[in-house]
């Protein structure tokens, strides 16, 4: 065998910070949440907002179809090749958690195919409260869900709601019209994750996706600090 | 050798991205031809006699220290639909990231830098068994076992089939998964002295179909 023909080694087993060729990855952060509490529109709303100064790409990982990653396409907030759908055999929370290795090969090969990347968004399917990532997939992650989708989630807890980096409570543009009481479940979401953050948005309202955004830049801060 | 790294090699909570994989089932449900527990015994039965002897035989000659790249070149060889292939390559790469984290070893950072999109995945499998201190024996079983538990799985998802019927199943086929494994050892350990055309070339032309025509779908549970 001619070893001089791979000269960086064999790629990285894990989520090690450097790169074969020894350059500093990217930033990987993991969106997961209940079906339907917004997970792909903030995906999108974040590459409106990001894509203009960042490196971007998107992983998605489907349940049984490839939706999300066509719903991104369609609405182009990123060239397709930027964007990767991975097939979770209808088990989304295993592809994120339990057996990442499909997962870390679309990462890899996404800043192989269209790096140097500053950022990859690992969009989980819709699952359930119990959804979270591995540490060996994503640096942080974000769990998404809505007001709509019952104002006790944050009471529940579970470990999405209670160790999620950032918790966003979307579509509070619904509360009114769904009964849902939005003081309650900040205060619930206080008491189960004392200090971690949580970002109330409505994708609707002119400041949009803002709050996670700058959230996301502060991490990437420290990432590349 | 440990008896124990076989048990942490075949537990299907691997995590080397079979899950996502039917081997073939999710078409079949489809096309009607599992509808039960029978029709699914008599799935994987096909399945063992075929794909899953292949693979047997390839992982047993991997682990016995056959070079791997005319194996891959024989897997390719016995493996018609483009489709199947490619499934091949990518869980292979998929289990050579699993094994070099859990069994770490020159041989298969070697394989990994020579195939960096995957080698078929029986042959990692029997690298794996090789730099677990695992013989071709262990691979074999490692291999029979996979191409039908993969599919019984699949099924309890795909049917909501009563998952007790899905093990017994298995249960009920396990002298099968012996012989196959035997015959399997027995064609590897020929390849030094005969070379590769020894190696067993059992097809079944409907698992190939069927793995095309999934692959189109726009719609499905599993990746193949």
């Amino acid at each position: 065998m001619h070893l001089d023909h791979f000269p960086h080694g064999p790629a990285a087993v894990g989520a090690d910070a450097r790169r074969p060729d020894g350059s500093r990855r990217a930033l990987r952060i993991g969106l997961g949440g209940p079906v339907g509490s917004g997970k792909t529109a903030t995906v999108a709303a974040l590459c409106r907002a990001l894509r203009d100064r960042l490196s971007l790409a998107v992983v998605t990982n489907d349940i049984y179809t490839r939706e999300d990653a066509e719903f991104l396409l369609r609405e182009a907030v990123l060239p397709p090749e930027r964007i990767t759908a991975v097939e979770t055999g209808a088990c989304p929370h295993t592809a994120i958690r339990d057996d990442i290795s499909a997962n870390l090969e679309a990462v890899e090969d996404l800043e192989d195919e269209v790096g140097p990347l500053d950022l990859i968004l690992v969009e989980s399917g819709g699952d359930n409260l119990t959804a979270t990532f591995s540490k060996g997939l994503v640096d942080a992650q974000i769990f998404v869900i809505d007001v709509a989708g019952g104002d006790d989630i944050p009471r529940k807890g579970g470990p999405g709601v209670t160790t999620a980096d950032l918790l966003v409570v979307n579509k509070t543009d619904l509360a009114p019209h769904v009964g849902s009481d939005l003081a309650r479940m900040a205060a619930d979401a206080k008491a189960q994750r004392a200090e971690l953050p949580v970002v109330f948005q409505s994708l609707r309202s002119e400041h949009g996706v803002a709050d996670v955004a700058a959230w996301v830049r502060a991490r990437l801060a420290a990432w590349t600090a | 050798m440990t008896r124990t790294a076989l048990l942490v090699l075949a537990d299907g909570r691997f995590p080397a991205g079979g899950h996502a994989h039917s081997g073939g089932a999710e078409a079949a449900v489809k096309a009607g031809r599992i509808t039960g527990a029978q029709s699914l015994e008599a799935f994987c039965r096909g399945r063992l006699h075929t794909a899953g002897l292949v693979a047997a035989a390839l992982a047993a000659a991997a682990a016995g220290g056959v070079d791997p790249a005319g194996l891959d070149a024989a897997a390719d060889a016995r493996t018609p639909s483009p489709a199947l292939r490619a499934t091949a390559r990518r869980l292979g790469r998929q289990l050579m990231r699993a094994a070099r984290a859990t069994w770490p070893s020159d041989e298969l950072d070697a394989v990994a830098r020579q195939f960096p999109k995957g080698a078929h995945q029986p042959v990692v499998l029997g690298l794996t068994a090789r730099a677990a201190g695992l013989g071709p024996a262990d691979a074999a079983y490692c291999a029979v076992y996979e191409s039908v538990s993969g599919p019984a799985t699949a099924v309890v998802r795909l049917l909501s089939l009563d998952p007790f019927e899905a093990t017994a199943v298995l249960a009920r086929l396990a002298p099968e998964l012996d012989r196959v494994a035997d015959r399997a050892v027995t064609s590897a350990s020929a390849v030094p002295a005969e070379g590769l055309d020894v190696l067993p070339a059992a097809s079944a032309p409907l698992l190939e179909i069927g793995a095309e025509v999934h692959a189109a779908w726009p719609v499905r549970l599993f990746a193949s």
